[in-house]
């Protein structure tokens, strides 16, 4: 029996404005079980922060109309009540934000902020909770975290402030743990160490882990499933190998061709997507992508008119696209070649 | 360690070809630290870049890599002098303009132009992109054929944008589209030298990859010459033809692209490659694992203060004594490869 965590069906998080309804999420489904990771894949407006800030019940208070449903452990989380949420949050499932500058408070101490959760959780008092703090920074890596502990956040660097904000995040040992871009704002040898840290902590902790994040490098080190996701809809979903080895959705193809890799032969140029991702007010008809796919003349119209529904392109990889089988294996093999022929093109030039 | 205007005659030893547009030799920028109010004084400097020389030749792209601090930013700055070097000298074509007044600063200005970082702050929000793109011509009181309004729109046609678009303000346009209307006010007095500042970083990746092609082939038609500041290690073996590596204020490691990305000498080099997350998940028997990758500790010290000698041995793996009282100098290995390391990587000697 799989040990199911997080049970997301059919989730819509939608914002009324003055200027239309903006389908921030629209339909997103997924599962993730207890020592798993998922990455969750998009550009920015692509509804991924909404979805998990919806699933940590940070929309109360705006004026969100969240339907579907989000179950951790069994327990739906929405229309819980805000009460019920906030026990949860901090306890059983906690976030780790993108900017630690922004999320840190800058006027109490970082052993304050990370005992913070503990205290209100748990029936301690401050001095215990301090001391859990320290143990806390300890374990993230912070050297000597009893003094560094009466440190402000302005005295630690960008690195040691993302490892305050996940000591903060871990503090009630949570089985849910998001993490939104939790390495973006940081330069890459610290990226380095942080992932590894998220890395060990959940072989630790056996705790599932949900990482957002645009850089397709991070998703594919950390995670096993991906979810790419593109304007408030699921695009593809599937294990990361199937997602990275053999994509299902000219999309996905389309972020893998558009950025230059360290680790292959460098391509004489680029495959851009063309145009920009869309407004949520104005999504397009049919499949969201159709404007920016180059494929989107091959489906008799459908592409245009009728949006996609998820479908196994292998099992249990799925991919929302009108493109049959056949068509997407030939589209991706020319694809492949078209990349291939730009970087053999370049040697050829450079060894005559 | 600033070194006399005068006394820099190096100049054909370092970089080799004459021909070079932009040589620069010894450059040097330490911004005091003062205490007091009354009576100012001196009680520091951070060191943000110390004896820095390179060369770029017309029409190619050298690339500065290296983490936030390394100094590649005020690098950048010195060189379109909106920063006072303390030291060193800048030769633009042939010509010494490191001490140049504002006023004969300003007929230079033509030749070089800056793309800035972030598409939001960088472009006056109460101003029309016509206003924008056509200020250089309007301040360097260039009179242009068809009057500047037609000029402005075919510079906006060849960035990609729609002519049409001259009376709108930067709010309408997306981010990819304002970092091209800051790309077409680079372009407006025909530079020929220009010093892009992470133009892609605040981008999504699908836009990413536009810009970057936008750039080389704006570089094939105008044969512009660029120094392209970036973090982003594969961005910049895209599109340099040359890298320099600094770390804390100097450069570490300045070679051939190939060669650089090839076989990397210095450590740090090897270091912050091996940080690179890769969009290929590695799996053992259907598990994930860990990367191999080689992980620095720390974070990088502060530029006020660096460590004596060679500035990367406390958080390098290979540090000896040497390491810590002498400093190496920035050395040719092999033709068109040069290393500032006294134990080198991927060379004869290191493979024992």
């Amino acid at each position: 029996m799989p040990d199911t965590l997080l049970d997301v069906a059919d989730l819509r998080i939608h914002f009324p404005t003055s200027d239309g309804l903006v389908k921030a999420v629209d339909g997103i489904s997924f599962s993730l079980e207890r020592g798993q990771t998922l990455g969750i894949v998009g550009e920015s407006g692509s509804g991924k922060s909404v979805t998990s800030l919806g699933i940590m019940g940070l929309h109360h208070g705006t004026n969100a109309q969240i339907t579907g449903h989000i179950k951790l452990d069994g327990e739906e989380l929405v229309g819980a009540t805000p009460g019920r949420v906030r026990e949860l949050r901090g306890s059983k499932m906690a976030m780790i934000f993108q900017d630690p500058l922004s999320s840190l408070h800058p006027y109490y101490t970082i052993g304050a902020q990370i005992a913070e959760a503990y205290l209100v959780h748990n029936q301690v008092g401050k001095k215990v909770a301090h001391k859990h703090a320290i143990d806390l920074l300890g374990r993230v890596g912070i050297p000597q975290p009893a003094s560094r502990a009466d440190d402000y956040p302005h005295q630690f660097s960008g690195g040691m402030r993302q490892r305050a904000m996940i000591a903060m995040a871990l503090s009630c040992d949570p089985e849910l743990l998001i993490a939104d871009e939790p390495t973006t704002a940081l330069d890459v040898t610290v990226q380095a160490q942080i992932l590894d840290l998220i890395w060990d902590l959940q072989q630790e902790y056996h705790s599932a882990v949900i990482i957002i994040t645009h850089d397709l490098g991070v998703v594919a080190e950390l995670s096993d499933d991906i979810l790419v996701m593109y304007a408030g809809r699921m695009a593809e979903y599937g294990s990361a190998e199937d997602t990275f080895d053999q994509p299902g959705h000219p999309y996905t193809w389309g972020l893998l061709a558009s950025m230059p890799r360290i680790d292959e032969a460098r391509l004489e140029r680029l495959v851009p997507i063309k145009g920009t991702p869309p407004s949520l007010i104005n999504v397009p008809s049919g499949c969201a992508f159709h404007p920016r796919c180059r494929y989107a003349g091959f489906t008799g119209g459908r592409s245009q008119t009728e949006v996609p529904e998820l479908r196994e392109v292998s099992p249990g990889h799925l991919a929302a696209c009108h493109l049959t089988g056949d068509q997407r294996r030939k589209f991706r093999t020319e694809l492949v070649l078209e990349e291939t022929e730009a970087s053999t093109a370049r040697m050829t030039q450079g060894e005559a | 360690m600033s070194t006399p205007v005068s006394t820099a005659g190096t100049a054909g030893a370092i970089g080799g070809a004459g021909d070079a547009l932009l040589e620069v030799t010894g450059l040097t920028k330490h911004f005091p630290i003062t205490r007091g109010i009354i009576f100012r004084q001196k009680v520091g400097a951070v060191q943000a870049v110390d004896q820095v020389d390179f060369s770029v030749a017309p029409g190619q792209t050298l690339g500065l890599v290296g983490e936030s601090g390394c100094g590649k930013t005020t690098t950048g700055r010195l060189l379109t002098r909106l920063l006072e070097p303390t030291g060193g000298r800048i030769m633009f074509e042939g010509r010494d303009i490191t001490h140049l007044s504002m006023g004969k600063m300003r007929p230079l200005r033509r030749d070089i132009q800056m793309i800035f970082q972030d598409p939001y702050s960088s472009l006056n929000p109460r101003h029309t992109v016509g206003g924008i793109v056509g200020a250089p011509l309007r301040l360097q009181k260039v009179k242009t054929e068809k009057g500047i309004k037609a000029t402005v729109q075919e510079l906006l046609e060849l960035v990609g944008l729609n002519p049409e678009h001259y009376n709108r303000y930067p709010h309408e346009f997306s981010g990819g589209q304002r970092q091209r209307i800051g790309i077409a006010r680079t372009l407006a007095l025909r530079p020929k030298l220009i010093v892009a500042d992470e133009p892609v970083s605040a981008l999504d990746v699908s836009i990413q990859a536009q810009v970057i092609n936008l750039l080389e082939d704006l570089q094939n038609e105008l044969g512009l010459t660029y120094v392209v500041i970036a973090h982003d290690l594969s961005v910049v073996r895209h599109i340099s033809d040359h890298v320099a590596v600094m770390y804390l204020g100097k450069i570490v490691e300045l070679a051939g692209r190939d060669q650089l990305y090839a076989a990397p000498r210095h450590p740090y080099t090897v270091a912050l490659m091996s940080a690179v997350p890769v969009p290929a998940p590695v799996r053992v028997d259907g598990r994930r694992q860990r990367r191999e990758r080689i992980r620095l500790s720390g974070d990088v010290p502060s530029p006020l203060n660096p460590p004596p000698a060679c500035r990367f041995h406390t958080r390098c793996w290979k540090a000896q004594e040497v390491c810590r009282t002498q400093e190496p100098p920035l050395t040719e290995l092999i033709p068109g490869h040069r290393v500032a390391c006294h134990f080198p990587e991927n060379t004869a000697a290191s493979a024992e």
